[in-house]
């Protein structure tokens, strides 16, 4: 008995560490979104909440630049997308792209040094096509980014690469005769569920139906298995885990597929996986010939978009730092690039689509 | 008196080991030599053994090694065999039944013939363990309402694993073999089909799952708390008066107005118990094989109240947006 009591007290020490190894130190605060009842409701914890907008402050806007003057194209050669700014406008926006990619690298992370025009360093030729994106996306996809519009800061934060950026994952090393599932391993892309850990590569970059859920009370041939439900479902935690929110911030949860229970933020939210797709398969892709193996994946893919890439844990990127207002010359194309626009091809009718997100065999 | 409320056991019987009854002819021998136990003595009965596995218990066990053995294997190759991912990702791992596309197919073995293979003799040890439980009881003279107990969990089991996948006409409808991933897939299950809450099979689950909890601990705090009076002693008491038992009917009669007996409190623990089970596989049968989405079943049948909303959020798919 003498040993029980000793031993006890370190062992309920030990035991209660470890059962509270998972538990993030309270108080959360409870922000009730919906109607009274329903559970409509996002959780905050106030302390991570703080850590969070400070990392989340965007870098001051640079000061005007003065009207009139020079263009850009009239001084420098080989200016393709931002063809219709002024010199001074021009160079502030090279200034500012300076500050928000390659603070450390300087300007001569994209060009070539005594050489500005020179398309040699690969890096220049995909941020000629991150601007256009830029532009087209504060244009074009408004129901997505609203007036807030995006920047290159948006996803880069001050780093060449995005900090969340993803390639297909080959899932972990496997013997021959296994063929591999795409789930059943701990991975953050998930938030640490057994779910499908790359759900990105079928519907943020190939546009797999994500649609699941029958719509009629009594089976009418809704071919989706359960299997299926689990890709969609690891969808939808990457997509709560990037914006710090519950799956109340966009669905009434009694009934994820119904529209009539869900909140606006829904329609955002599907927006925003054309939009990612459209920004992987238009602007990403293409750009693949160009980039060296360093930014690319285990098969060959170039790092992609998610939801992650811009939000990083926030329900709106950078808590809505209004940036764009002061940087005009990204708020769409610019007209002389706008008449190429017009040429390109029509954003992608939403898919009907059959067939299960098989596993990745890439 | 404070040895009355210990919340294990206070007094030990200690008697010469005793092996049991006399087993019928043609039995096998038990196994191991009884030994005693001070710390299973503050739980339940101090002496440990023999056992008796016969047959059917012998058939159960090497089964049941082989599903096991199958199952641990191929999450230990999902890992390419190493040892410290296994653990690692324990958890997480699984052996996950064929893809939709073989149907009720048999597939390769590693496209889920092992899920296949694992799931019969996993089915097998159950079956045989449910005989053997048949047959202790039978050799003890019992009745079998342990057996019939435990037939209506094997229901439950096989609807989940066997008889809706048949029914659905795939066997990637059914559980995979893992920890997290058999919870991942009964939330990705009742997503699937507009959820589960709106299946009243389900809710009647529910209802017998707690209300077996609810009785279990009613009943136990029951007998504890008479057992001061020999309430442990519950049957042989039941009809005499001023007895252990009759205070404890008269506690609840005072209480509630009504009482169940010494006897009856225990047919009520084995009807929550076993109508849990058979409910929650009736719930599961009829999920996609008559019932497409519960939700949507309920708002049908006036169970789903409708409430409030503030914005009507229209269907981007029936707003006719181009993309």
């Amino acid at each position: 008995m003498k040993i029980g009591k000793h031993v006890s007290i370190p062992l309920v020490a030990v035991v209660a560490s470890v059962l509270l190894l998972g538990c993030e130190r309270p108080p959360p605060e409870v922000v009730q979104v919906g109607y009274r009842g329903l559970g409509m409701e996002q959780n905050y914890n106030p302390r991570l909440l703080q850590a969070s907008v400070k990392e989340n402050i965007p870098p001051e806007s640079l000061p005007a630049a003065a009207p009139g003057g020079l263009m850009a194209t009239d001084v420098y050669n080989n200016v393709q997308v931002l063809s219709d700014l002024t010199l001074a406008e021009f160079t502030r926006l090279m200034v500012a792209v300076t500050v928000w990619v390659s603070p450390k690298e300087g300007c001569n992370y994209c060009h070539v040094p005594g050489n500005w025009e020179s398309d040699d360093i690969y890096t220049k030729i995909v941020s000629r096509r991150m601007f256009e994106m830029t532009q087209q996306t504060n244009a074009d996809w408004k129901d997505h980014v609203a007036d807030t519009g995006v920047t290159c800061y948006t996803c880069h934060r001050g780093e060449p690469v995005p900090k969340y950026v993803w390639t297909t994952d080959p899932g972990p090393g496997q013997p021959s005769g296994m063929t591999p599932t795409g789930q059943n391993y701990a991975s953050s892309t998930v938030a640490y569920s057994s779910l499908p850990y790359d759900p990105y590569t079928p519907f943020l970059d190939q546009a797999n139906e994500i649609r699941v859920i029958g719509t009629t009370a009594l089976p009418a041939g809704n071919k989706a298995s359960t299997k299926q439900a689990e890709w969609t479902y690891g969808l939808m935690m990457h997509m709560s885990d990037s914006l710090g929110v519950n799956c109340t911030f966009c669905h009434n949860t009694r009934s994820f597929m119904a529209w009539d229970q869900s909140t606006p933020q829904r329609t955002t939210a599907w927006y925003a996986i054309r939009h990612v797709r459209e920004m992987n398969q238009d602007y990403i892709w293409p750009l693949n010939d160009e980039l060296p193996d360093s930014r690319k994946g285990p098969y060959g893919d170039p790092f992609k978009v998610n939801c992650m890439t811009c939000h990083q844990g926030v329900y709106k990127p950078l808590y809505a730092s209004q940036m764009l207002k002061d940087y005009p010359s990204l708020q769409g194309p610019t007209k002389a690039a706008a008449a190429d626009a017009a040429e390109a091809p029509p954003v992608q009718p939403a898919p009907v689509e059959e067939a299960a997100p098989a596993p990745q065999k890439l | 008196m404070p040895e009355y409320q210990n919340i294990f056991n206070s007094v030990q019987l200690r008697s010469p080991a005793y092996p049991g009854v006399p087993l019928p002819k043609g039995s096998l021998p038990r196994i191991g030599t009884p030994t005693f136990s001070y710390w299973l003595g503050k739980i339940g009965d101090a002496q440990v053994g023999p056992i008796y596995l016969g047959f059917a218990g012998t058939m159960s066990l090497i089964f049941g090694f082989v599903a096991i053995l199958i199952i641990g294997f191929n999450m230990l190759a999902s890992v390419d065999w190493s040892i410290i991912q296994f653990i690692k990702h324990f958890f997480w791992l699984a052996l996950e039944p064929p893809a939709p596309q073989y149907g009720l197919s048999i597939p390769p073995l590693a496209e889920g013939g092992w899920w296949l293979m694992a799931g019969f003799f996993l089915t097998a040890a159950i079956l045989l363990w449910w005989v053997r439980i048949y047959q202790r009881a039978e050799a003890l003279g019992m009745s079998q309402h342990l057996a019939w107990a435990f037939a209506a969990a094997i229901f439950f089991y096989l609807s989940l694993g066997f008889i809706r996948p048949v029914l659905m006409g795939s066997w990637a409808e059914a559980v995979p073999f893992g920890i997290f991933p058999h919870l991942d897939w009964t939330a990705a299950f009742s997503i699937r089909y507009g959820n589960l809450y709106y299946n009243p099979f389900h809710m009647l689950s529910i209802a017998f799952l707690y209300g077996a909890a609810l009785l279990f601990a009613m009943h136990g705090a029951t007998v504890l708390a008479v057992s001061r009076f020999g309430g442990d002693r519950e049957i042989d008491q039941i009809t005499d008066r001023g007895t252990a038992s009759e205070r404890a009917a008269i506690f609840w009669r005072w209480t509630m107005g009504f009482n169940a007996t010494m006897e009856s409190i225990h047919r009520w623990g084995w009807w929550f118990a076993v109508l849990t089970v058979i409910t929650a596989g009736i719930g599961i049968l009829l999920t996609g094989t008559v019932v497409e989405n519960w939700y949507l079943w309920a708002v049908k049948h006036g169970v789903a109240p409708s409430y409030p909303v503030d914005v009507i959020v229209p269907s981007p798919y029936e707003a006719g947006v181009a993309q």
